[in-house]
C-alpha cells in the first residue's frame, strides 16, 4: 500500500505474516494462516479501527505488532525504525496493549498497586518509594479508580473496574501507541460506553495513538478515524471511517455493516439485510484466490484463480475485490 | 486468617475426630474374633482375660468407657502386640521412627518432584518431558511392594550394598525410596499440569507486555501461581508420609506407626487400632488445616468463611 502522506507514520506494518505451526499425526506439519500479508500504517494521534469476525486474526495481528508473538514474515516499523529484530524492552515503554479479557489478564496474586507498580519498576520509572506510590495513585485516579482500592486484589473488582486497572497498567509507562484488543467486548453495554469515553478522553489528554480492535462495528465507528477490515488474515478493505460506513466496497464489509442493528424500527424494516452465508473457511487451508469467494455472492472463476490485491479506490479508500 | 475462623475450624476438626473414633470403634467390634482368640488359652482363661479388660461388657458400654478414658488422656494398654505397654508410648515411639523416615522421603519427593514437573511443563512435548512423563507414569502405577521387592533384589541380593531390613546401617535407604517414589511421581504430574495451565493464562502476556524478561515471567509469575494447587496435595501427603507407609514399613520391617497400624488390625489389638487411627486422623486433619491457612496466604482469591 502506498502512503501518499509524506509524514513518517507512528506505526506501519509491511506484508506482515503470522503462521502458527500445528502438527497433525506424527509428521505432517500444517500452518494456520492467522495473519497473511497485511500492510497498513497509523499516523500519530490517529485511531485505526480493526474489525472482523471471530478467528479472523485481529488479536494475533495486535499481538504480533507488539511482538508478543514473533512475526513469521514482514516488517513492523515504529516511527520509521524496523523493530522486528530489536530488543523490545525500550519499545514496551512506547507501545502498550489493553487486553480483551479483564478477568484473565490480571495476575490474581498481585494487588492493584503491584500490577501498576510493576510496570513502573520494570521500566525504571518508579523513582523513590513515595514517588512510586504517587504515580500509582495518579494512574488510578486517571482511570477513575478510588485510591481505597490500592491494596485490593483483582478478584474483588467488577469487569469494568478490572479493565480500568488494565488500562492504568498500560498507561503506567506513558506510552505513545496503544493496541486496544477488544477492550470492551467482555463488559456490560452500560460499562462499555464509560470505558470507550474514557479511552477517548485519555487519547486527547495524552496524545495517544490507537489500534482499536473490535468486532462491534458501532463501537469502531464511534472511536475510529479510519477502519481496516480483516478477513481470514487478509486486509480486505481500509478506508476513512465515514467513507467505509457510507460506501463499503468489499462485499464482506457490506455484509458486516448490514448486520449492524439500526435503532429506528421503521428504518430497520426498510433495510434489506445481506446475510453472510456459511462459516468462515479454515485458516489452515484457505481458499485459492480471493479468501472471501466461498461466501461471496459475486464470486466467479476469476476470484478462484487470482488473489485480489488491495487497490486504491480514491480518497484513501482501499479495497481488495475483483468484482467491485 | 482471622482467629475466630481458625477456632471454628478447630471445632470442626474435633467433631470430625469424634465421628472417626465412633465409626472406627464400632467397625472394629464388628470384625469377627477378639484379641485373645489366637492364644493357646483355655476357654476359662480367655473369659478371664476378656473380663479383665472389660471386653465382656456390651459394646456401647465399652465405647463410653473408652471415650471417658480418652478424655482423661488415657488410651489404654496394648492387649496383644506389646502386651501391657501404654498405647501413647507405643504411638509416640513408633511415630518417631516413621517421622524420621517420612521427613526425608517428603523432602526427597518435593525436591525431585516439583523441579522435574516444572521442567516437563516448560518443555512440553520435548524429549525431556516425554522421559519424565514415562518415568512418573511407571512410578505411580507400579505398587509399592513391587518396587520394594525389585529394590531388595537389586541392592540387597545382587549388589549386596544395602541391608534387606531396617535397623542395620543403610537400612533406611530403601524404605525412604519406596516411601518417596509414589508422591514424587504424583508431584511431577501435578506440577506439570499446573504449570501448563498457568502458562496458558493471559496475565502472563500482560507481564510480557509490561516489558518483563521472559525468565522473570516464567520463574516469578508462572511458577508462583502454579504452586498453589501443589500445596493442597502436600498437606495430606505430609500427614500420610510422616505417619509411615503401611507397605514400606511392613516389607522392610520398620517398627513404625504404619506397620503397627496394619499389625494391630490383624491381631485385633483393639486399643492399638484405636490409638493409631486417632493419631493418623488427627495428623490428616491438622495438615489440612495448615494447608487451608497457607492457601489463603498464597492465593488471595481464596475467601475464608
Amino acid at each position: 500500500m502506498e502512503e501518499t502522506n509524506s509524514k513518517t507514520p507512528l506505526l506501519a506494518v509491511e506484508h506482515l505474516k503470522k503462521y502458527f505451526e500445528i502438527r497433525q499425526g506424527f509428521s505432517k506439519k500444517l500452518f494456520v494462516h492467522a495473519v497473511d500479508d497485511v500492510s497498513f500504517s497509523i499516523q500519530k494521534g490517529e485511531t485505526l479501527g480493526l474489525v472482523g469476525e471471530s478467528g479472523c486474526g485481529k488479536t494475533t495481528l495486535g499481538r504480533t505488532i507488539l511482538r508478543l508473538t514473533e512475526p513469521t514474515d514482514g516488517k513492523i516499523l515504529y516511527n520509521g525504525t524496523c523493530i522486528n529484530d530489536v530488543d523490545m524492552r525500550p519499545y514496551r515503554q512506547k507501545m502498550q496493549i489493553v487486553f480483551q479479557d479483564p478477568y484473565a489478564s490480571l495476575d490474581p496474586r498481585l494487588t492493584v498497586s503491584a500490577i501498576i507498580g510493576e510496570a513502573l519498576d520494570i521500566n525504571g520509572k518508579a523513582g523513590s518509594k513515595q514517588e512510586r506510590q504517587e504515580k500509582i495513585l495518579h494512574l488510578m485516579k486517571l482511570v477513575g479508580l478510588s485510591e481505597n482500592f490500592y491494596n485490593r486484589y483483582p478478584h474483588e473488582f467488577s469487569g469494568g473496574q478490572r479493565q480500568r486497572i488494565g488500562i492504568a497498567r498500560a498507561l503506567a509507562v506513558d506510552p505513545e501507541f496503544l493496541v486496544c484488543d477488544e477492550p470492551v467486548s467482555a463488559l456490560d453495554v452500560s460499562i462499555q460506553a464509560q470505558v470507550i469515553n474514557m479511552l477517548e478522553e485519555l487519547q486527547k489528554s495524552r496524545h495517544l495513538t490507537y489500534l482499536f480492535i473490535a468486532h462491534d462495528l458501532s463501537v469502531v465507528r464511534h472511536i475510529s478515524d479510519r477502519v481496516a477490515v480483516l478477513y481470514l488474515g487478509h486486509l480486505v478493505e481500509l478506508a476513512p471511517c465515514d467513507a467505509l460506513y457510507r460506501n463499503p466496497i468489499h462485499p464482506y464489509t457490506d455484509m458486516l455493516l448490514s448486520a449492524v442493528p439500526i435503532p429506528d424500527p421503521d428504518e430497520s424494516e426498510k433495510r434489506k439485510r445481506k446475510i453472510l452465508q456459511g462459516e468462515i473457511p479454515s485458516p489452515i487451508n484457505p481458499p485459492s484466490g480471493c479468501p472471501f469467494r466461498t461466501r461471496c455472492p459475486y464470486a466467479d472463476d476469476e476470484c478462484a484463480a487470482s488473489f485480489p490485491e488491495l487497490t486504491d479506490r480514491g480518497g484513501g479508500h482501499f479495497a481488495a475485490c475483483h468484482k467491485r | 486468617m482471622k482467629l475466630h475462623i481458625i477456632l471454628k475450624r478447630i471445632g470442626f476438626a474435633l467433631l470430625s475426630l469424634f465421628v472417626i473414633i465412633t465409626i472406627t470403634f464400632f467397625l472394629m467390634n464388628i470384625i469377627p474374633g477378639d484379641p485373645f482368640m489366637s492364644d493357646r488359652a483355655t476357654a476359662e482363661t480367655r473369659a478371664q482375660l476378656m473380663a479383665k479388660y472389660g471386653l465382656d461388657q456390651p459394646v456401647y458400654v465399652q465405647y463410653f468407657r473408652y471415650l471417658i478414658n480418652l478424655l482423661h488422656g488415657d488410651m489404654g494398654q496394648s492387649y496383644v502386640l506389646q502386651k501391657g505397654r501404654d498405647i501413647t508410648t507405643i504411638v509416640v515411639d513408633s511415630f518417631k521412627v516413621s517421622m524420621s523416615l517420612g521427613i526425608r522421603a517428603l523432602i526427597l519427593a518435593i525436591v525431585i518432584g516439583v523441579p522435574l514437573g516444572c521442567i516437563a511443563g516448560l518443555f512440553q512435548n520435548r524429549a525431556g518431558d516425554s522421559a519424565i512423563r514415562v518415568f512418573s507414569a511407571i512410578g505411580i502405577s507400579v505398587p509399592g511392594y513391587v518396587i520394594a521387592a525389585i529394590l531388595m533384589l537389586i541392592f540387597a541380593v545382587n549388589l549386596k550394598v544395602l541391608p534387606v531390613s531396617y535397623g542395620k546401617p543403610g537400612g533406611e535407604v530403601m524404605p525412604i525410596i519406596v516411601l518417596a517414589i509414589g508422591p514424587t511421581c504424583y508431584l511431577i504430574r501435578l506440577t506439570r499440569a499446573s504449570i501448563l495451565e498457568v502458562l496458558g493464562q493471559d496475565f502472563l502476556e500482560t507481564e510480557r507486555a509490561k516489558g518483563m524478561s521472559e525468565n522473570r515471567v516464567i520463574f516469578v509469575h508462572a511458577l508462583k501461581n502454579s504452586l498453589i494447587p501443589i500445596i493442597t496435595y502436600i498437606g495430606p501427603l505430609t500427614a500420610s508420609i510422616l505417619t509411615g507407609g503401611f507397605v514400606a514399613e511392613s516389607v522392610f520391617n520398620v517398627p513404625g506407626l504404619g506397620r503397627y497400624f496394619v499389625q494391630a488390625v490383624s491381631a485385633r489389638d483393639y486399643t492399638l487400632i484405636m490409638g493409631t487411627t486417632i493419631f493418623y486422623a488427627a495428623m490428616i486433619i491438622l495438615m489440612n488445616l495448615v494447608c487451608d491457612i497457607l492457601y489463603t496466604i498464597v492465593d488471595p482469591r481464596m475467601e475464608v468463611d
